[in-house]
């Protein structure tokens, strides 16, 4: 009965269908036109936002792409910048670099927005970092990353190898023991941040008893435990990304192993990651931030109040969310002082610009256009929060090449 | 007597058409929408070049992104050493190489291009004598293309100071001198695309139209028959599975300068499919729905997505799913059966007659 009611539909609809099929291509195509026609509206200033908001990176990114509007939003509401409101033009990464170097090029030649905010991944921003210098855009960057760059149109919000890894290193070392373990996602962030890790363990008097990479997605650990098992470190550090992380701590939890025989330093997990992994699996584990939703600041109650107002309850914050959040107040503010959107104008208006963010205060360092920010080592809780343990009296000056680093020479040319 | 041929076929009179309204493109688009436009003909190239061992010779192979990145890789190396000046390129520095290593070197002359087909041909040579010659076939050989665009896809990301890892190669600066930036080579790019289009349709539909494609057809629809009659297929399937891969290094060329990066993640299993994806929808084994299928769905997922950025792959799966279930033959095909109905309104008779002495 189906098969023939499809059979008998099938011609008509067929046409129907394929019409449908031109014509939608037509409109969208007739949409983008559209949308581009409102360059002449001179009483908004255009942004991009370009993040991933399909794919596999769409997890971590649409929390962040959040973050960004909120705070367009925030800054809407009390006039916009130069009193003119700020309009968003949304695109999608989809997870793939070259995705992201088509749409960076569709805002800055179709859109030409002032700025972009967006990226999460090293791949997404290494594909739209030639987009940004050949078409002299500005682009800011939320996420925390293995350093070695700075591009004079990016902004960097998140922190350099020098606010995260090195003094969480340097603390593991002093705190918990000499006898290091790596493990992470095979990919470039892990493999550059293990080449430091390795450069200050043997300036610092740390011995390294093995190194281990896994795909991406990679699920089973049971190996890689078993020789965590036998050569017994002190300190496992974790650059794993993603779903795997929830399949390690599970088994590393199930073998028995607890935080009093090893514990495991991650920075790759933030709030938002210790809700997939559970926190049960996670709880007394470290991992090396600038935030946490716990961080005790003025700023923070109200930002975490009101994200969590705007997106829900069971929402939370965390550091990419907050450096994201952040880098949308320092370009208005930047833009206020230019009192212009030139990016020349912009970026110098930029240096040395000061902003009192959810986790304290952090400044635009003008050298490497990357900011000062504190570090903080935190210990995962059973209910899912971090608590601080340890951090930095002050905001740390960053150095994404690490040339204020001996033991670091040769590792940046 | 091959012009006339040429000329007189539907499908080639549509591509002629295609070809033109692409000239023409510039005189109506922005720069921005040519060089988006360049990207899908590199796509419809490498579609054309799947239609001919998908639709023509019935191999349906999940792994042409393999042979894609390697010309658009060895494409990418040779712009990469362009860029850095006789230097180090940047992410061998940071992945603690000191020395360009041996297997860059030859990139550095513009007469390494020739790798660009070089090696997919040689990869797709081994691939295809191996298996080919076991008669290895049907889902076996889908499912061992797609091992080998895995196996391609780890290789890559874990030789990080070789290939740049996840991040591929990027931040190219000059083609033969002129810069990537300027709109010029940026038309420049966009017509050497096309060109390249025709020589491959070109190329592609001389094949089918001789005896040769003739032989692989019959493989498709019967290959024991075929080796019954004293023809060996293994041939055949070898050197159609070259032709197919050195256009996908052609197509992958053509890709990297006008996009600006090549990552592992142009070709993983998923992007493999997605081409196959573009040949199903156009209409396979007829080389023009590959060209039409590679442009309409490109096109149509960059326009949707510029448009409706959180919900535009609903769109997209949906229209799939519609050309599956309502249009099997895709949307030449379509046409073609529209086409012939109002054919044979005139030339019922005839068609009856000619029929006839059919045995199947």
């Amino acid at each position: 009965m189906q098969i023939r009611f499809l059979r008998k539909m099938k011609k008509k609809t067929a046409l129907a269908m394929a019409a449908l099929f031109v014509s939608s291509a037509f409109l969208s195509g007739c949409a983008g036109t559209q949308a581009s026609n409102s360059n002449n509206d001179k009483n908004t200033i255009k942004v991009g936002v370009l993040h991933s908001l399909s794919g596999t990176m769409a997890i971590s990114e649409v929390s962040v792409k959040d973050a960004e509007m909120m705070a367009i939003d925030e800054i809407n509401a009390k006039g916009g910048v130069l009193g003119k409101k700020i309009e968003v033009v949304t695109e999608d990464g989809a997870s793939d670099p070259a995705v992201f170097a088509e749409k960076a090029k569709k805002l800055l030649q179709q859109d030409k927005v002032a700025t972009v905010f967006g990226c999460w991944t090293s791949a997404s921003r290494k594909a739209v970092l030639p987009v940004f210098e050949n078409n002299h855009g500005l682009l800011w960057y939320p996420v925390q990353y293995e350093g070695m760059e700075s591009s004079p149109n990016i902004f960097y919000t998140g922190a350099a190898p020098n606010q995260q890894i090195v003094p969480a290193v340097d603390w593991l070392l002093k705190n918990k023991g000499k006898k290091f373990f790596l493990i992470g996602s095979d990919y470039v962030f892990p493999r550059t941040a293990n080449k430091i890790i390795k450069a200050e363990l043997k300036a610092k008097g740390g011995t390294l008893v093995g190194e281990e990479y896994t795909p991406m997605g990679h699920t089973d650990y049971s190996t890689i435990i078993n020789k965590i098992k036998n050569e017994k470190p002190d300190v496992v550090f974790n650059t794993l990304n993603g779903d795997s992380n929830v399949a390690f701590f599970k088994q590393l939890k199930d073998a028995g192993i607890n935080t009093k025989d090893l514990i495991t330093c991650s920075v790759s997990i933030a709030e938002e990651e210790v809700r997939g992994i559970g926190a049960g699996n996670m709880a007394g584990q470290l991992v090396s931030w600038n935030y946490y939703q716990t961080t005790d600041t003025p700023e923070n109650k109200t930002f975490v109040k009101n994200y969590k107002a705007k997106y829900g309850q069971d929402r939370v914050t965390d550091d990419p969310i907050e450096a994201a959040y952040d880098a949308v107040y320092l370009w208005a503010a930047a833009v206020e002082k230019a009192g212009s959107t030139d990016v020349d104008k912009v970026k110098a208006a930029a240096k040395g610009l000061e902003f009192n963010a959810p986790e304290g205060k952090v400044k635009i360092e003008g050298e490497n256009q990357h900011l000062w920010k504190t570090v903080r080592i935190g210990e995962v809780q059973a209910d899912g929060s971090i608590k601080e343990v340890w951090s930095t009296p002050g905001p740390v000056r960053p150095d994404p090449y690490l040339k204020t680093y001996d033991w670091a020479k040769g590792l940046a040319n | 007597m091959f012009v006339k041929k040429f000329i007189k076929a539907p499908a080639n009179w549509t591509f002629l058409i295609i070809i033109l309204s692409l000239l023409a493109a510039p005189l109506f688009l922005s720069v921005f929408r040519i060089n988006l436009l360049g990207k899908f003909i590199s796509y419809a190239i490498l579609a054309i070049g799947i239609d001919l061992i998908w639709g023509y010779t019935g191999i349906l192979s999940l792994g042409h992104g393999v042979f894609f990145g390697l010309g658009a890789y060895a494409m990418g190396m040779y712009l990469k050493l362009e860029a850095a000046h006789g230097k180090l390129p940047d992410f061998m520095s940071w992945s603690g190489l000191e020395h360009l290593p041996a297997i860059w070197a030859p990139f550095s002359n513009p007469l390494s291009l020739l790798f660009i087909i070089i090696i997919p041909a040689l990869l797709a040579a081994v691939i295809g004598y191996l298996t080919f010659k076991n008669r290895i076939r049907g889902v076996y050989f889908s499912i061992l293309s797609q091992a080998l665009s895995l196996i391609f896809v780890v290789l890559f990301i874990g030789q990080q100071a070789y290939t740049g890892g996840t991040n591929g190669l990027t931040s190219f600066q000059t083609i033969f001198g002129l810069s990537l930036a300027a709109d010029n080579t940026k038309y420049i790019l966009y017509y050497a695309s096309i060109l390249f289009l025709i020589l491959v349709y070109t190329y592609c539909r001389f094949i089918v139209n001789h005896r040769i494609g003739k032989i692989l057809i019959a493989i498709r629809d019967g290959e024991n028959r075929v080796r019954f009659s004293g023809y060996n297929p293994t041939i055949y399937k070898i050197f159609v599975y070259i032709s197919s891969a050195a256009i996908a290094g052609i197509a992958g060329a053509i890709f990297v300068p006008q996009v600006g990066i090549i990552s592992p993640a142009e070709m993983g299993i998923v992007p493999s499919i997605e081409m196959v994806i573009w040949v199903a929808i156009g209409g396979r084994g007829t080389l023009i729905g590959a060209v039409i299928g590679a442009i309409l769905v490109n096109g149509l997922k960059s326009g949707i997505s510029e448009s409706f950025p959180e919900i535009w792959s609903y769109f997209l799966g949906l229209t799939f799913i519609v050309v599956v279930i309502f249009m099997p033959e895709g949307l030449v095909g379509l046409v073609k059966k529209y086409a012939s109905h109002l054919f044979t309104w005139h030339n019922k008779k005839e068609k009856i007659i000619q029929k006839a002495p059919s045995i199947n």
